[in-house]
Parts: C-alpha cells; sequence; structure tokens
C-alpha cells in the first residue's frame, strides 16, 4: 500500500524521562513509540485552552492578537509607534523543550525537534499546516489541479527570498521536493510524495507537479515540504530558508537560538527572537520555568507535575487536543479477536472515562475512535459500543464464550502501559475474561509485534495526524481486514475533492467503530504551560510544529 | 622510576587495548543490526543493504575488528548515526562540560575532606570529632541525584540565587552564566564525594597516630602537631591517593547522573542518549575516551603513589 503514510525512522522516539514533583514516588522512563514519521505529532488544536475559558476562546484571542499585530505594523510604517504596546517586540522568548534535534535536516533523521524548532520558523512549506488542523497556502501564491487530478501547477509568491539573499524560484521548489523523495533521504513523507513523476518548471515562477496517480493529500504531504536553497548544501549544521527567523546559534546539548530575518517576506515577528534550550529531565525542565529560565514549556508529559502551575495565578496551563491515542490493539487475524462481536463486546466492557480520570485528571479526551478532532475527518463515536458491562457479558454468551476466555497482553514496558494493562485485567476480569500481561521492551514490541504478528493483543500509542489510513492496510501489525475500508481509504486519495475525501474517510471511520477493530481508549491531552506575561503560542502544534512568530512578552 | 613509568604505560596501552576488544565483543553482540537501527523502519532489504556496505557491517567479522582498531589508533571514532557529525568532535565538546565538573567538584571534595577527617580522626574523643564521622557517615548514606534535586530545590526554586539546570548557549564565552550553571552539580558531586574522602582520610589518619613513628618523633622532642605534620601527613596520604585515583573515575561516570539532573550537554548525557538511539558510533566512542580517562587517572595514582612514598619506589626497581 504505497499511499499509506508510513515509512520510519525514528519508531522510538526519544524517552522522556520524567521526574515528579514531590509528591511522585519515582522517576520513570517513559517512552513513546511513533508510527510513522521521525515526527512525534504529540499535540493538536485548540479544543479549550485555559481551563476556566469557554470552548473557541483562545481562537479568537489568537485572531485579535493577530489583528492587533497587524495594526502595531501599519502604526510603526506611518510614525513611531504610538500606540501603547503591552508586549515588549524586542524581548526574547525562552522556551524549554525536551525535545532536541539531533541535526538541523529533516530529511536526515533529526527528530521531531526539529520540526518544533523549524517548521514555520526557519524554513516554511509551499503550503503550512496551520494549528487547527487546516493546510492553507504558504509559499504559493495559488494552484490549479488539472481535471484528471493528475497535474499540480503552483504559482509562487513574489518577494520571496532566503536568508542568504537568494531569491526563491522554481528551482529551489524543484530541489527541495526532490531532497525529500531522494533515496538518502529518511523523511516521513518520503514514501507519500513517491506519487509524483516528474516536476517541471516551465519559469522562475511556475512549479509543475505531474503525479502518476490522484493524490488529494498532495497540498497536506507538501506541507512538511521545507523550501530550501537549492544551493545550501548540506543542512545538518547550518540552514537557508525563507522564514520569519534565521539560526543565531545551535549549541548541542543545550540550546538553539534564532532572531528575526531582516528581509522577511510576510509579517515582522512580535518578540526578538527565541531560545529553545533544551532538557534531558522533565523536572530540570519544569523548575527552569518555575525559576523564570524558560517563559514556555512545548508540553507537560506528566499530569503530576501539573499542581504546581495550575493554582499559580504566575503562570497560564493550557490544553489542547492532541492527536496520541492510547489503544488495545488486537491481533483481528486470531480468534476470538477475529470475531467483531468479541471485540464489541470488550469495548463496552471497559469504563474508560473511568481510566482517563485516573491516569490523566481532568485532562485528555475520549473520541471512540482512531480519529482525533484535528483530522477533517472526526466525528464523536464515543456512543459506539459505549460502557455497558450487562451487553458486554451478553454479546460474549452470544459469540459462544458464556465462560469469558484468556488472553496475553503484550505490554510494553513505558508508562502510561503498565498502568492501563492492569486497569484492562480488572475491567475484563468483570466480565470473565482473563487477561495476561505480558510485559515487553520497545526493542521487543517491534519485532514480535510489528514485525513477526505474533500477539493477541498489545498497547500502544499512535501518534500521527491522519494516521486512520493504518485501518486501510490489511498487512498492518493489527491485521484488520474489512474490504470496504480498505476500499474507501484507498479511493479517499484519488477523491476530487476534499469534501469528497473528508466524506469517504468519516465513512471508513464510523465502519472502524462498529467493528471494534481496535480498543480505543483515550485522547492524550496536549499541555503547554506558560509564565502569565507571554500569549500567542500555539496550543497544539500538529506534527510537532510550534509557529514561535506570534508570541509576545510583556515586561 | 622512569622504568617503572614506561612498564605502567604499557599496562595502560595493553589494558585500553583489552577494553578496546571486549567493546568491540560487546557491541556486536547486542541484537540487531545497526544498520537497521539506521535505516529504520519500513527500510526495504536494498536499503538495510546498502546502510550495511556505508556502515561495513557486511564485512567479515575479523576485517571489521581491524578496521575498528586501525581506526582507534588513528583516533578516528567516526561519525555519529544520528548527527552525522563527527564523534570525537562532539566528545571534546562535552569533554569541556564534563571535565571542569569532575575536576572542581574533585578539589572541592578535597578542600572539605581533607581537614575535617584530620580533625575528625585528631579530635575523635571529642564531640565534634564524634559529630563529622556522623555527618560523613549520612553524606555516604545520601544518593547524589537526590542531593542535586535538594539543592535545586532550595538555591534554585526557594532562594532563586543559582539556575536549576542547564547550560549557556555560548559556554564558555558566557563565562559568568557557565561558572553559575556549574556551581550546584558541583556541589552536589563534591559534598557526595567529600562524605566519603572524610572516612578514608579520618581511618588513614587515625592509623598515622596509633603509628611507632609517630611516636618515636614525640619522644625525640617533637610537639604532637609538628610531628603529625611533618610525618603524619606524608603517610597519611599514601593510601588516600590510591584511593583518590578510584573515586575521581568513579566520580567521572557518576557524572552521568548529575549531568542529567541538571541537563548539562556532557558525556554522561550523550552515552545515555547514544544508548536510547541506538548510536553505536556515539556509545563506541563515550566508552573509549571514558576507559581512557579512568586509566590514565589510575596511572596517575600509581606515579603520585611513588613520589609519596619511596619505599614504593624501591620495591618497584
Amino acid at each position: 500500500m504505497g499511499k499509506l503514510m508510513f515509512v520510519d525512522r525514528c519508531w522510538v522516539c526519544l524517552p522522556r524521562r520524567v521526574m515528579l514533583s514531590s509528591d511522585a514516588p519515582h522517576a520513570s522512563m517513559l517512552q513513546s513509540v511513533t508510527l510513522s514519521s521521525a515526527n512525534k505529532n504529540k499535540q493538536d488544536f485548540p479544543m479549550l485552552s485555559r481551563k476556566d475559558m469557554s470552548l473557541g476562546a483562545p481562537l479568537a484571542r489568537g485572531r485579535a492578537a493577530l489583528a492587533t499585530l497587524t495594526t502595531v505594523s501599519l502604526l510603526a510604517l506611518s510614525s513611531a509607534a504610538a500606540m501603547a504596546q503591552d508586549y515588549d517586540p524586542q524581548a526574547v522568548v525562552n522556551i524549554g523543550s525536551l525535545y532536541e534535534p539531533q541535526n538541523l535536516d529533516n530529511t536526515q533523521g533529526a527528530g521531531q525537534g526539529i520540526n518544533e524548532a523549524f517548521n514555520g520558523n526557519v524554513y516554511e512549506g509551499l503550503f503550512v499546516l496551520t494549528d487547527d488542523g487546516d493546510v492553507e497556502p504558504k509559499l504559493v501564491e495559488g494552484y490549479e489541479i488539472s481535471e484528471d487530478g493528475l497535474t499540480y501547477t503552483f504559482t509562487l509568491k513574489d518577494g520571496v527570498t532566503f536568508h542568504s539573499g537568494e531569491v526563491m524560484t522554481s528551482a529551489d521548489v524543484k530541489s527541495s521536493i526532490e531532497r525529500v523523495t531522494a533515496e538518502n533521504s529518511a523523511s516521513s513523507r518520503k514514501k507519500t510524495l513517491s506519487v509524483i513523476d516528474s516536476i517541471g518548471t516551465p519559469d522562475d515562477k511556475t512549479v509543475v507537479v505531474t503525479l502518476s496517480a490522484p493524490s488529494i493529500s498532495l497540498p497536506y504531504n507538501l506541507s512538511y515540504v521545507w523550501i530550501v536553497n537549492d544551493d545550501a548544501g548540506d543542512i545538518s549544521a547550518s540552514e537557508d530558508g525563507t522564514g520569519p527567523y534565521t539560526l543565531q546559534e545551535w549549541r548541542r546539548g543545550s540550546a538553539l537560538a534564532m532572531v528575526p530575518f531582516e528581509g522577511y517576506w510576510g509579517e515582522e515577528p512580535s518578540n526578538g527572537g527565541v531560545m529553545f534550550q533544551y532538557f534531558t529531565d522533565a523536572t530540570a525542565q519544569n523548575n527552569a520555568l518555575l525559576t523564570g529560565a524558560v517563559d514556555i514549556i512545548t508540553s507537560v508529559q506528566s499530569p503530576d507535575a501539573l499542581s504546581m502551575f495550575t493554582d499559580n495565578p504566575d503562570f497560564t496551563v493550557s490544553e489542547g487536543a492532541s492527536t496520541t491515542k492510547e489503544l488495545m490493539a488486537y491481533n483481528d487475524r486470531v480468534a476470538p479477536f477475529d470475531n467483531v462481536e468479541v471485540r464489541a463486546a470488550l469495548s463496552r466492557a471497559v469504563d474508560k472515562q473511568k481510566l482517563l480520570q485516573a491516569i490523566w485528571g481532568d485532562y485528555g479526551t475520549l473520541i471512540g475512535s482512531f480519529v482525533p478532532p484535528t483530522d477533517p475527518w472526526y466525528v464523536d463515536l464515543n456512543d459506539v459500543n459505549a460502557y455497558d458491562p450487562e451487553s458486554a457479558k451478553e454479546m460474549l454468551a452470544e459469540a459462544g464464550y458464556p465462560d469469558g476466555f484468556s488472553f496475553t497482553l503484550d505490554t510494553p514496558d513505558y508508562d502510561p502501559h503498565p498502568v492501563v494493562a492492569q486497569f484492562l485485567q480488572n475491567e475484563l476480569a468483570k466480565v470473565d475474561v482473563d487477561v495476561k500481561i505480558n510485559i515487553i521492551t520497545a526493542n521487543e514490541w517491534y519485532t514480535k509485534i510489528y514485525k513477526a504478528h505474533d500477539f493477541d493483543a498489545t498497547l500502544q500509542e499512535h501518534v500521527n495526524h491522519r494516521d486512520i489510513v493504518f485501518y486501510g492496510n490489511p498487512g498492518f501489525y493489527w491485521g484488520y481486514d474489512n474490504p470496504e475500508v480498505t476500499r474507501l481509504i484507498t479511493e479517499s486519495e484519488s477523491a476530487h475533492s476534499m469534501e469528497e475525501q473528508t466524506e469517504m474517510l468519516t465513512e471508513a471511520n464510523k465502519i472502524i467503530a462498529e467493528d471494534a477493530a481496535s480498543m480505543w481508549l483515550y485522547l492524550y491531552p496536549q499541555i503547554v504551560v506558560s509564565t502569565s506575561n507571554v500569549s500567542g503560542y500555539p496550543l497544539n502544534g500538529l506534527n510537532s510544529q510550534f509557529f514561535v512568530s506570534d508570541i509576545q512578552k510583556a515586561d | 622510576m622512569v622504568r617503572y613509568m614506561l612498564r605502567r604505560l604499557v599496562i595502560l596501552l595493553l589494558s585500553l587495548f583489552i577494553a578496546a576488544v571486549v567493546l568491540f565483543v560487546l557491541l556486536r553482540l547486542l541484537p540487531g543490526d545497526p544498520a537497521n537501527a539506521l535505516v529504520g523502519v519500513g527500510a526495504t532489504p536494498e536499503q538495510i543493504a546498502a546502510a550495511q556496505a556505508q556502515l561495513g557491517s557486511d564485512q567479515p567479522l575479523s576485517l571489521q575488528f581491524l578496521t575498528y582498531l586501525g581506526d582507534l589508533a588513528r583516533f578516528d571514532l567516526g561519525n555519529s548515526f544520528v548527527s552525522r557529525s563527527s564523534v570525537l568532535d562532539e566528545i571534546s565538546r562535552r569533554l569541556s562540560v564534563t571535565l571542569p565538573l569532575t575536576l572542581a567538584s574533585f578539589v572541592l571534595a578535597l578542600v572539605i575532606a581533607i581537614p575535617f577527617g584530620i580533625l575528625a580522626a585528631v579530635k575523635a574523643d571529642r564531640w565534634y570529632g564524634l559529630l563529622l564521622s556522623v555527618i560523613s557517615q549520612i553524606g555516604i548514606a545520601v544518593p547524589v541525584f537526590w542531593l542535586g534535586i535538594l539543592l535545586v530545590y532550595e538555591f534554585s526554586l526557594n532562594l532563586r540565587l543559582l539556575p536549576s539546570g542547564g547550560f549557556p548557549l555560548r559556554g564558555y564565552a558566557d563565562p559568568g552564566r557557565a561558572i553559575e550553571s556549574m556551581v550546584l552539580p558541583v556541589l552536589t558531586i563534591a559534598i557526595v564525594m567529600s562524605a566519603s574522602l572524610m572516612r578514608y582520610v579520618r581511618a588513614a589518619t587515625l592509623e598515622v597516630l596509633g603509628s611507632d613513628f609517630l611516636r618515636t618523633a614525640r619522644a625525640l622532642g617533637e610537639s604532637h602537631t609538628g610531628a603529625l605534620m611533618r610525618h603524619g601527613l606524608r603517610n597519611a596520604a599514601v593510601p588516600v591517593v590510591s584511593v583518590l585515583g578510584i573515586e575521581l573515575s568513579t566520580t567521572f561516570l557518576g557524572a552521568v547522573v548529575v549531568e542529567q539532573v541538571f541537563s548539562l550537554p556532557g558525556m554522561g548525557s550523550m552515552l545515555l542518549l547514544g544508548i536510547q538511539q541506538r548510536d553505536y558510533p556515539n556509545i563506541q566512542g563515550v566508552l573509549i575516551v571514558s576507559t581512557l580517562l579512568v586509566l590514565l587517572t589510575g596511572f596517575l595514582a600509581d606515579i603520585l603513589q611513588r613520589v609519596l612514598d619511596p619505599r614504593l619506589r624501591k620495591e618497584a626497581r
């Protein structure tokens, strides 16, 4: 299945060591396995921000900030800013992160950290995946799709220059796309972009991309492709992009600083630069925020650490919906999990709300399926096979297991899986299903489950945006095989419009929920904490992005 | 003495060679081909083969071993799989954090341990001598990371005097902040280290105090303090120096934990990251350099012992 978004270099992302605050028992290792892309899509779009805010408020705030920004720059053009500014445009914003890039080239296995630091900040694509999951034009002025969906003609924006001073041309775009599809590329988008047959550059402002098969996701996939100056050479330790910031300095193991680019074609940043400070330990990162050494931390991995910030007026805690889904994947090839009724029964036997509450407290979301709210094909499917232990028992009896059965749950040895496994063991025991917990390492998971498909059921977190496509691949580790879903997912890529694509994938989403293809437990929260004088940061950062240009820091 | 040094140097090189062999074998015993780690999930067999060719892991083991030794002899540690940059460059950058951290902690530990250790021995019968012994016992029981967290809690979070972690972007070009960021890590290591050193100093001093030569010196009319200073110190130093060598090596290796607690970009964090990412060149490089440093420390401790104690020099001849 060439279309499935699935090539990965780094399936085990950096373990994040989570050491908790004083009341926590001890340090634990938390690793996350990502099932595509070197980028862990850890997060998502603003469902709600501060807990006391109503839904939608952050969006309004974001727009207001943008409006202010526009006004400010207009005023600055005519006269010295007469308007009182409630932030300091020269202030440097310090950002704490656990994801240091390994190098500076996103096609060379640099990890999610490079997307966080560079996407939209140092480099831009032809399109941008916005914080709320929309795909919008960035470096393209406009584009046309041919009738057969096989030819895309992009017109580039005028006046875009690289940090080195060179003007962006179609040749740069061609070479940038080819960097991603090149043989030695480790990009997560390599496979999806292999549908590109040829790239033509009839003139400096026009790029013609010809496909071997229609691909409605092309603009989306192109949002992952940095436009790099074709004369830049090796960019594993330097950069030459078109973004609002240029790299100032990077000290491995410690920090990465960038300053506004004077010749930027778009809106001027509303801060005087940013510095990403990298931590190997979550406690050290939290301490840095507490002591004012950093202004924002990009993701909080442990709910226990939050108590330090939630009741403190000096800090703002914001929650967005992530794309990271915790699930129990059955091996749908083997009995009894090849039986839809059994899978549905187990889904009904587990109180997911209780599990989420136990692990994340008031954070996180239940989605009832594999599709998070930032995917265009999201629908709330919590009512499908909802918690109902009575009917679960009946269904098991109908399926031929009146006395229940027993299975082995292969459980990765890092948080939160062991806790989740115990919870499932308790819940399923109530319907006479006996769960044997088998703790395995991430490495074993990869060989035993992912490669060899040798398992009954397993726990895993899947981090990607738009990854429902895995259910259209019967060869995937969980072996879900419903020809209708496979058809819908395959054909959705050749859809004539986004609406059509969305319709087909929504349908697929509903079917997998009815089929209880896996047991989707919950969606992780995406939590950003900042000091209260800082605003305008993205709450969710799909694809690990963290756009810094609109961040404002008051004195 | 020169002959001893030469012999000792040969032993050092031999040890390094053995360590290199062990390392080679151990890394090859690990399950999985590094080529798999390099290309990752979803790679085609052709991509894996290409990666193997690039890494040389398709060569026969004996040839790989010779290449490895040859590279080591030229001190070529290769390039990281992940960052693609030179391992040796990265190590030297990391050493610029780890070495000052270790050495400063070591010196501070000596400054604390020697006077207090002697005091604890000389005044063993007084209440404060006893108190010092008790404190050093407690110090030994304290885990390094716990002390680090405690210091951060007090000096960073409560008093806001020092940064809780990290290292400045410009490194030592920003000397004020670089030193600031080293204070708590150095204190952490030094306190724990001085506790155990104090016990050695105390034990060695006690032994000297009860020795015949000291009694003889006193009988010949020297004052207690004078005798202790002239004859005692040097005699007590010999066993302490051999312990110091071991302590220094342990500190160097133990810096892994402290670097983690304080998010310092040192060798320890490089090793941990290398292991997490299965970045074999990095792991191999860090381990070789660490081994070399530990062996060198032992070498220097041995030489110093002979400088201090002429009797050992005679035996050595």
